[in-house]
């Protein structure tokens, strides 16, 4: 790795930094708009045009908040917790691949930080974890309800990681790599692994919805039974630090979605244009933001659809459905694979 | 790199400690995470890429938050000091003196083997790993799932009272 | 028990049928729903740009009228406040001294007049009281305070402005038909 490769790969982490908290920003104003038309109302429309500076007067506000910590907290932790949370949402991002790649002065850089070889399973690790923020949070509040909120994320996060990583395996099985950016790469023209796992992306996708702590899924943090969950007592910038976790989360997970099932930043019959490669690298990334962007309506459509699960049902549908038909699709592409091997 | 070992190994070190010595069993739990990060680390600088996220997910990620899990659920808030009598505090010397001669044993064994299979730079990969598991270790791995899923059962039929 | 409306449905427990269980038929349907009301019409106005329309006998915040020459027409008879259910108009009576002939119509006049705006309920009692047409309601909207003293407005936001392009414009609460049971004095409030 020579200097104009490090100063690409810096200035584009800081891209990629400075893109996801503004897509976040902007996912808080989505979802209030989404919410409101979806109830027949406008949603925010008072802060510049259309309300598009909401987000900016939401955060200033965040900012100018008194900053309470309680008198009984754990106050090391209290303030790690957030940290956690933010720090592991905003590292998944290195190994997403976000785009084709580009020549620059006659060299070739890629779109992707981190092509690592393992690139699925680091984002795992990742998820997995985030929840010692929520956890961490929740218990040095010293509160009760902030507490079970941070119990019920544990136990709903380990429960889900077990079938995501079922859903996974089965689609390795299919593409023979850890890698992201060869999954994307595989998914040329159209054969996307959506076709091929749609069983997988299914479960995948519930579990993404569980993991993010969105609803159907937001046990932890559930106002009605919790007040605020494991963040009942977090005021301020700290709060905007969880919730903002929740966004990237969000962000994050459409991305991934976007990488392993929807093809990425390929798009069809873009060979058929024969366009330079910098510009087809232009249009696989807007594409691959189109992509994503049309996942995260997806998680709110559904969030603003459905009713919060019972705790029950929850680990009910965690262990007794999705585990064993993540098995079962594991299995099926095992078969169908060792079959058609053998030809 | 070498400033990079020195610094995890030093990480490590001083949290296993701390693990030893806090007082405040959370504490103890967070400082293990550390700890085990720390050791995904030099995983890493050993090219081991899939065995240090595999360790930071089942470690760190599930182990680590069971732990954690239990502590919150103990309530385990304070520091409990128990008084221990003093049978017990010899027997406990005794046994981990015992143990660290087995350890000392183990790594004086380790420049032997060292010798023996020299450093493969792309066996902590996904196929070096899946290649050996499959192949040279294929019955200890199957007896350690079949295991965990006796040891699934049992919980199983702890936790249940009428199964 | 008697339905009140014919939707109503019985609950049961009953064991759900496979396609109910997967939930996945109902899921969608509910998304079709709210991608449906997505789309639909808003039925929110945005308040201060538009302004939903008021019915043409709207009771809001009370005038004080003056005649054609200017002349405030109350004569602080105390009608209005023995009308007024929610016991919310106070006033004190004063008499006109010589030269006031072009503030005053009559030889009493209040001196004071507060309407607790709290207090008011606007049923409109206090205009049907009144002899000598000089308390309306208008259809203007009494703006909102931060404190409670604020609202008890005095005869400086009651009484209409002397200039007679700024009159308000009562015409909608005045009709022929208002005039003509005015009126008949056979009405115990009209006597």
């Amino acid at each position: 790795m020579d200097w104009t490769e490090l100063i690409f790969k810096t200035i584009f982490l800081i891209i990629i930094f400075v893109v996801t908290l503004v897509v976040a920003m902007y996912s808080t104003y989505g979802e209030r708009k989404v919410a409101a038309f979806m109830q027949d109302r406008r949603g925010p429309n008072r802060a510049g045009p259309f309300g598009l500076l909401q987000p900016l007067a939401d955060g200033l506000k965040m900012f100018m908040k008194e900053e309470i910590i309680p008198l009984t907290a754990n106050k090391n932790l209290f303030i790690i917790g957030p940290s956690i949370a933010m720090t592991t949402a905003l590292l998944t991002g290195v190994v997403i691949p976000w785009g084709g790649t580009i020549s620059i002065g006659g060299r070739i850089f890629s779109l992707q930080v981190a092509d690592l070889n393992i690139g699925i399973l680091y984002v795992f690790a990742m998820v997995s974890i985030g929840v010692y923020g929520i956890m961490i949070g929740g218990w040095a509040s010293n509160n009760k309800y902030a507490l079970l909120g941070a119990i019920r994320a544990a136990s709903q996060m380990i429960s889900y990681e077990l079938a995501m990583g079922m859903s996974i395996i089965a689609l390795v099985l299919t593409t023979g790599t850890l890698s992201l950016h060869e999954i994307v790469s595989q998914q040329h023209g159209m054969h996307w692994n959506i076709f091929y796992q749609p069983l997988g992306f299914f479960i995948f996708l519930i579990c993404a919805f569980a993991e993010t702590n969105r609803a159907p899924f937001d046990l932890p943090e559930c106002e009605t039974e919790l007040i605020g969950g494991y963040h009942t007592e977090y005021s301020s910038m700290k709060l905007g630090f969880y919730l903002f976790a929740e966004y990237i989360n969000m962000f994050i997970s459409s991305a991934v979605i976007a990488t392993l099932y929807f093809g990425g930043y390929n798009m069809p019959f873009i060979d058929q244009l024969g366009l330079s490669m910098n510009t087809v690298t232009f249009i696989g990334t807007f594409f691959f933001f189109l992509k994503i962007f049309s996942m995260i309506f997806l998680f709110m459509w559904i969030r603003w659809t459905l009713p919060r699960f019972r705790y029950d049902q929850l680990m009910n549908m965690g262990w007794k459905g999705l585990i064993p038909l993540a098995m079962f699709n594991i299995v099926a592409t095992g078969i169908y694979y060792f079959f058609t091997e053998l030809k | 790199m070498v400033f990079l070992f020195y610094m995890l190994s030093a990480i490590m070190i001083i949290c296993a400690l701390l693990v030893v010595f806090s007082k405040n069993p959370i504490n103890n739990v967070i400082y293990l995470i550390l700890c085990f990060l720390a050791m995904a680390g030099h995983y890493i600088l050993l090219n081991a890429q899939f065995l240090a996220v595999v360790h930071v997910i089942v470690y760190t990620g599930a182990i680590m938050v069971l732990f954690l899990f239990v502590i919150m659920l103990l309530n385990l808030n304070k520091a409990i000091i128990l008084r221990k009598s003093t049978v017990t505090r010899v027997s406990a010397v005794i046994t981990g003196g015992i143990f660290f001669l087995v350890l000392l044993a183990a790594t004086r064994q380790t420049f032997e083997i060292h010798a023996k299979y020299p450093f493969a730079s792309d066996f902590g990969l996904v196929s070096g790993i899946g290649k050996v598991l499959f192949n040279e270790f294929l019955l200890p791995f199957e007896m350690s799932s079949i295991l965990f899923i006796s040891a699934m059962v049992g919980a199983m039929m702890f936790g249940k009272k009428d199964v | 028990m008697q339905n009140l409306t014919n939707r109503s449905k019985m609950v049961s427990d009953k064991k759900m049928t496979f396609m109910e269980w997967i939930y996945v038929p109902a899921i969608i349907k509910g998304m079709s729903i709210t991608i449906r009301h997505f789309f639909s019409k808003k039925t929110t106005i945005s308040y201060p740009e538009e302004k939903r329309e008021f019915s043409k006998v709207y009771r809001g915040q009370h005038v004080l009228k003056r005649d054609d020459q200017g002349r405030e027409r109350c004569t602080a008879c105390g009608l209005c406040a023995v009308a007024c259910p929610a016991e919310a108009i106070t006033m004190r009576a004063a008499e006109r001294k010589p030269g006031e002939e072009n503030l005053y119509r009559e030889e009493k006049y209040a001196a004071v007049y507060e309407i607790n705006m709290l207090r008011c309920i606007y049923c409109g009692d206090c205009e049907d009281a009144c002899p000598k047409e000089a308390i309306f309601l208008t259809d203007r909207i009494v703006a909102s305070q931060y404190e409670r003293q604020p609202f008890v407005y005095g005869k400086d936001i009651l009484v209409e402005p002397f200039d007679l392009n700024l009159r308000i414009d009562i015409s909608a609460r005045q009709t022929d038909a208002v005039a003509q049971f005015k009126s008949v004095k056979r009405y115990a409030h009209n006597k």
